[in-house]
């Protein structure tokens, strides 16, 4: 795979968001205004270049068995850095992602990254994943962000947009629609995507967690086998 | 008293967790599926949140904030979260066994629920008493439990449904969360209406 596919693939093919389905929770919660996405998208890709850059560095020398626990302690790291400058240099943002910020740690893309990628790759290769990703994170956000903020309070990025200004949808900045317009979106990018959707099924091979739970090999968590099943 | 039972009350309906802020979205719409394993899931996430602001709590106020150190808020929380978990499992496993296999599958799971590292964070920054937060824990926890087994119920009526190809599987359990989460709002207001401060 080359530099350009490498990076490309986490704009669109395999988008984080929208096609893996990973990090909903801070996708949900922060594309209520496009200033906000912007924002999320940044730190948590500043987060994951650094941290995929540092794991894929470090791949020799982390032992196997206690790599999670390495690579949750260098998130963090990294997290608890981001949120310092945030808070430094951009308060407005600081207050209005709150607690999403110190959640970046727990963020499904950048352990599954970590455990995906960049323990199996060099260290130029890791960062051009962490950036197409963290890319396709962002545009994902920016774009749920924007039909939120243009149809749900009439504005974007803050300046107003005369004849939907007075006919907000308000609804949609709310928590209701923040799962309306994610289901829609990844309703249509299984409509018009030009590969053929692959079936999500919630076992071990879609759920975010599997990187960390160590139980995707003696059979997953609970209904995942006949979830399959009953899929097939 | 009334202060905690306002907390508890508006912990559960109206900052719903899951329906509301948006923290752990990911078991949400993962292990729903099924109600024995929705309640599972979140009989294992109140007991661990519980357990995680019980030992968060004097941590940051007998060990971080009077050394100055509270930017390390997230890394400790999040490694003694996990350390925690760990401990649990292996004790459940020793000593109560019969918890152990029922609770014991959502475990390792749960070190990386954002819901959990929420509750120890947000307890923090609303400047609750030991108390107060412990409160907090419990009816985020059930707000939790309230909001999965909900949720298990909506979506077996989903699975029988006839729904257009392209919304099939997570795009329609979304929608379906989305009208659960409309559900929600009507209580704004209910709990300020009942106890006037």
């Amino acid at each position: 795979m080359n530099k350009l596919q490498n990076f490309s693939k986490g704009l669109i093919k395999e988008n984080p968001v929208l096609v893996l389905v990973l990090g909903t929770c801070p996708t949900l919660a922060t594309s209520t205004s496009v200033l906000n996405a912007v924002g999320m998208g940044a730190a948590a890709t500043v987060v994951l270049l650094c941290s995929n850059i540092v794991i894929s560095a470090l791949r020799k020398i982390i032992p196997d068995k206690v790599r999670i626990p390495c690579y949750i302690v260098l998130i963090a790291g990294f997290v608890t850095m981001v949120q310092m400058l945030v808070k430094a240099f951009a308060p407005a943002l600081d207050q209005s992602l709150g607690i999403y910020l110190p959640l970046i740690v727990v963020n499904c893309i950048i352990l599954g990254r970590a455990e995906m990628f960049a323990n199996k790759n060099t260290v130029l290769d890791s960062a051009i994943d962490a950036l197409g990703m963290g890319a396709g994170f962002t545009l994902a956000l920016v774009m749920m962000a924007t039909i939120r903020e243009v149809f749900g309070n009439g504005t974007f990025l803050g300046f107003e947009i005369p004849i939907l200004v007075d006919n907000k949808i308000s609804i949609l900045t709310m928590a209701p629609g923040g799962f309306f317009v994610f289901g829609i979106l990844i309703a249509l990018i299984n409509k018009f995507g030009k590969h053929k959707p692959k079936k999500k099924d919630f076992g071990c091979a879609g759920c975010p967690q599997a990187a960390a739970c160590g139980r995707a090999d003696c059979g997953g968590c609970a209904d995942n086998k006949e979830a399959e099943v009953s899929a097939s | 008293m009334t202060k905690l039972i306002v907390i508890l009350l508006s912990a559960v309906f109206i900052n719903n967790y899951v329906l509301s802020r948006f923290l752990g979205i990911c078991p949400f719409l993962g292990v729903s599926k099924k109600l024995d394993s929705a309640t599972g899931m979140s009989l294992a996430v109140i007991f661990v949140m519980m357990i995680a602001t019980a030992v968060t709590f004097p941590i940051q106020i007998y060990l971080l904030v009077p050394n100055h150190l509270e930017y390390l808020q997230t890394i400790v929380f999040i490694l003694v979260i996990a350390a925690l978990v760990q401990l649990v499992e292996i004790v459940l496993k020793r000593y109560i066994p019969a918890l152990h296999k029922s609770l014991g599958v959502y475990l390792p799971l749960i070190t990386t629920n954002c819901a959990v590292l929420g509750v120890t964070i947000l307890n923090i920054d609303e400047g609750y008493t030991f108390l107060e937060a412990m409160v907090n824990s419990l009816g985020s926890g059930l707000g939790f439990f309230l909001a999965m087994v909900m949720f298990s119920g909506v979506r077996s009526k989903i699975e029988g449904a006839d729904i257009p190809e392209s919304f099939k599987g997570l795009p329609v359990t979304l929608i379906a969360a989305s009208i659960t989460s409309l559900s929600f709002l009507g209580f704004g207001g209910v709990i300020e209406n009942m106890f006037p401060v």
